[in-house]
């Protein structure tokens, strides 16, 4: 290297030996590093985090869009939040979510992933059907969703009938709306899932399963206990908290099949954000609803540290 | 459990289990490709078929297409996905360049703000960024949905680690030859990072091809729309009356990226996968 350094630039040379201690070259550098940061950082500063102080500092006024006054009001959006009915039925309604669709998209995508890595034949076949739902624009696959739980002409109920099942009104039925809701949240999220786990699976050791098995682990079940599981604890972790935020974010769906109803049985939190926000434009209330939202997503991240600390101890 | 054959059964039941989940999966686009091609009279029925009796797979495409500017749909689809993956690069290569491989006061901090960027959700900001378009009178418009995606601090890491396995003496090389700073961003680290920017990339155009969330809230226009709201649309205008047509609509709008998936899929899984390290 030394070779054609010397060669290519004579007159750079003591620059390149010395390079450290030549303070022109060094912040002719520097120059070029702010200059290259710039942009990146004010885009970050006007998009991400000057946003992310807004909406705090909105949370706690009485903006609405096109209002002539902004006033400071405190805590009076919380106390108004917390006084409100269906924010809390709202809330209920995500958790309810997040506690069904995150262990079925996790176990699912589990148990899919140590069936494909079981056995060797059609291993890529299986992994693209699974993870086609993840592709596919979920809009799009809600609305055929929509269509699959029609009452009437849906192959849902169209097979349940055939299998002399009682049928339901499944979207149009508050007993049974988020729960439908629920299914295509697990069906969209466990592809995602399932490669997360096979990646997982790839880079466990082989020796650990002989290790085991010479120690009297035959049958598939010990070595899952003893070796697979243990060994994916910091991947199933993750994979949890990851599904646990992304289902805190349920959306889409609600929007298009539901609008949050029947009586207000599919109502979640950024589906009363958007409302509050962006059809009433109440932007300081619906500022409180997304400080709300914020506090139970970052406590999951926080989670993930934590864990993640310890997951690194024993490995 | 018979120790006679304990492979072929295990293999049987490896494909039973996994085929019967994947008939699961598939369901719904095999009912929407069997309802795209039925005519209104066997999709009102309540016999249940999957082979129409009469193929009218054209004809629900032709009404979808006259029903509404799908054409227009998916090209405003690949004008924004486009224009904010280009974008996001030209922000994001310069800044991961100069966080894994120049010395400057503030490095760290940045660094560490990129990080917390990361952690923050899309929907947080909404409001703020929505607040901030509409004062500078940007609302309903390509640049509202392309603008706030600019800045991927996802991006700036996923690059910075990437440039971090760069060997520094390819970097010293290029400065002897005279190359600028500016010049090695883009002459000797992006085409080093060609795969890392491919992955981001599907990962990006993916994320923005299916984002239905922003385009509802800073759309008016029905020019401008984006594939998931014209189906959305579609789907307030005409459900109820006409499924086959929507199910061809929708085959339409998920048919671009789900076909590029098929023939790359390595490199979409690997793409997607991507937000796994968020």
């Amino acid at each position: 290297m030394s070779d054609g350094s010397m060669t290519i630039g004579a007159a750079v040379a003591p620059t390149g030996t010395m390079r450290r201690t030549l303070p022109a070259h060094g912040s002719r550098r520097t120059h070029a590093a702010y200059a290259l940061v710039t942009p990146a950082a004010a885009l970050m500063l006007v998009m991400l985090l000057g946003p992310l102080a807004g909406v705090i500092a909105l949370s706690f006024t009485d903006y609405q869009l096109g209002a002539p006054h902004i006033s400071w009001i405190g805590l009076a959006n919380y106390q108004d939040l917390f006084a409100d009915k269906v924010f809390w039925t709202a809330l209920r309604n995500t958790l309810t979510y997040v506690v069904i669709v995150v262990p079925g998209a996790v176990i699912a995508g589990l148990a899919i992933a140590l069936l494909i890595q079981s056995g060797t034949s059609l291993r890529s076949l299986y992994r693209t059907i699974y993870f086609l739902p993840v592709m596919a624009t979920l809009i799009a696959m809600a609305v055929v969703w929509e269509f699959m739980l029609h009452p009437q002409f849906g192959l849902v109920n169209g097979l349940l009938r055939s299998a002399g099942l009682p049928a339901f009104a499944w979207l149009q039925d508050r007993s049974t709306a988020l729960y439908a809701l629920c299914a295509i949240g697990i069906w969209q999220a466990v592809g995602f899932n399932m490669v997360l786990f096979l990646a997982g699976l790839v880079s466990i050791p082989k020796q650990l399963y002989e290790a085991a098995e010479i120690d009297g682990a035959s049958s598939g079940w010990a070595r899952f206990r003893l070796v697979t599981w243990p060994m994916l604890g910091p991947v199933t972790t993750f994979v949890v908290v990851i599904s646990g935020i992304r289902s805190f974010q349920v959306f889409d769906t609600v929007h298009v099949l539901t609008k949050g109803g029947p009586s207000k049985s599919t109502e979640v939190l950024i589906h009363t954000m958007y409302t509050e926000g962006f059809e009433f434009f109440r932007s300081g209330y619906a500022a409180a609803i997304t400080v709300v939202f914020l506090v139970f997503v970052l406590a999951l991240t926080l989670i993930k540290s934590r864990l993640a600390d310890r997951g690194v101890h024993y490995t | 459990m018979s120790n006679a054959h304990p492979v072929p059964f295990r293999a049987i039941l490896r494909h039973v289990l996994l085929i019967a989940g994947a008939a699961l999966m598939l369901a719904p686009f095999i009912w929407m490709i069997s309802t795209a091609s039925k005519p209104q009279t066997e999709i009102f029925s309540s016999e249940l078929h999957l082979i129409p009796h009469r193929f009218a797979l054209a004809e629900n495409l032709r009404e979808a297409f006259a029903k509404a500017n799908l054409l227009r749909f998916l090209l405003n689809g690949v004008i924004v996905t486009v224009s904010i993956f280009v974008l996001q690069v030209m922000v994001a290569l310069p800044a991961a360049y100069a966080l894994a491989k120049l010395r400057f006061l503030g490095r760290e901090t940045l660094f560490a703000l990129v990080l917390f960027g990361i952690l923050i959700p899309p929907q947080a900001t909404a409001i703020p960024v929505f607040l901030l378009l509409h004062k500078i009178g940007l609302l309903d418009s390509y640049a509202a949905l392309v603008l706030p995606f600019t800045i991927s601090v996802f991006g700036i890491f996923l690059m910075r680690q990437f440039f971090k396995t760069v060997p520094d003496d390819l970097v010293d090389a290029a400065r002897m030859d005279g190359i600028s700073e500016f010049g090695i961003v883009w002459r000797v680290m992006l085409p080093a990072a060609i795969p890392a920017v491919t992955a981001f990339g599907i990962f990006s155009v993916v994320a923005h091809w299916n984002d239905y969330f922003w385009p509802l809230i800073v759309l008016n226009s029905e020019h401008l729309r984006t594939p998931p709201l014209a189906v959305a649309h579609f789907r307030n205008n005409e459900a109820g009356t006409s499924y086959g047509p929507l199910m061809a609509a929708a085959m339409v709008i998920i048919a671009p990226l789900v076909i590029a998936f098929l023939f790359a899929q390595r490199r979409f899984i690997e793409g997607i996968t991507l937000t796994g390290i968020k």
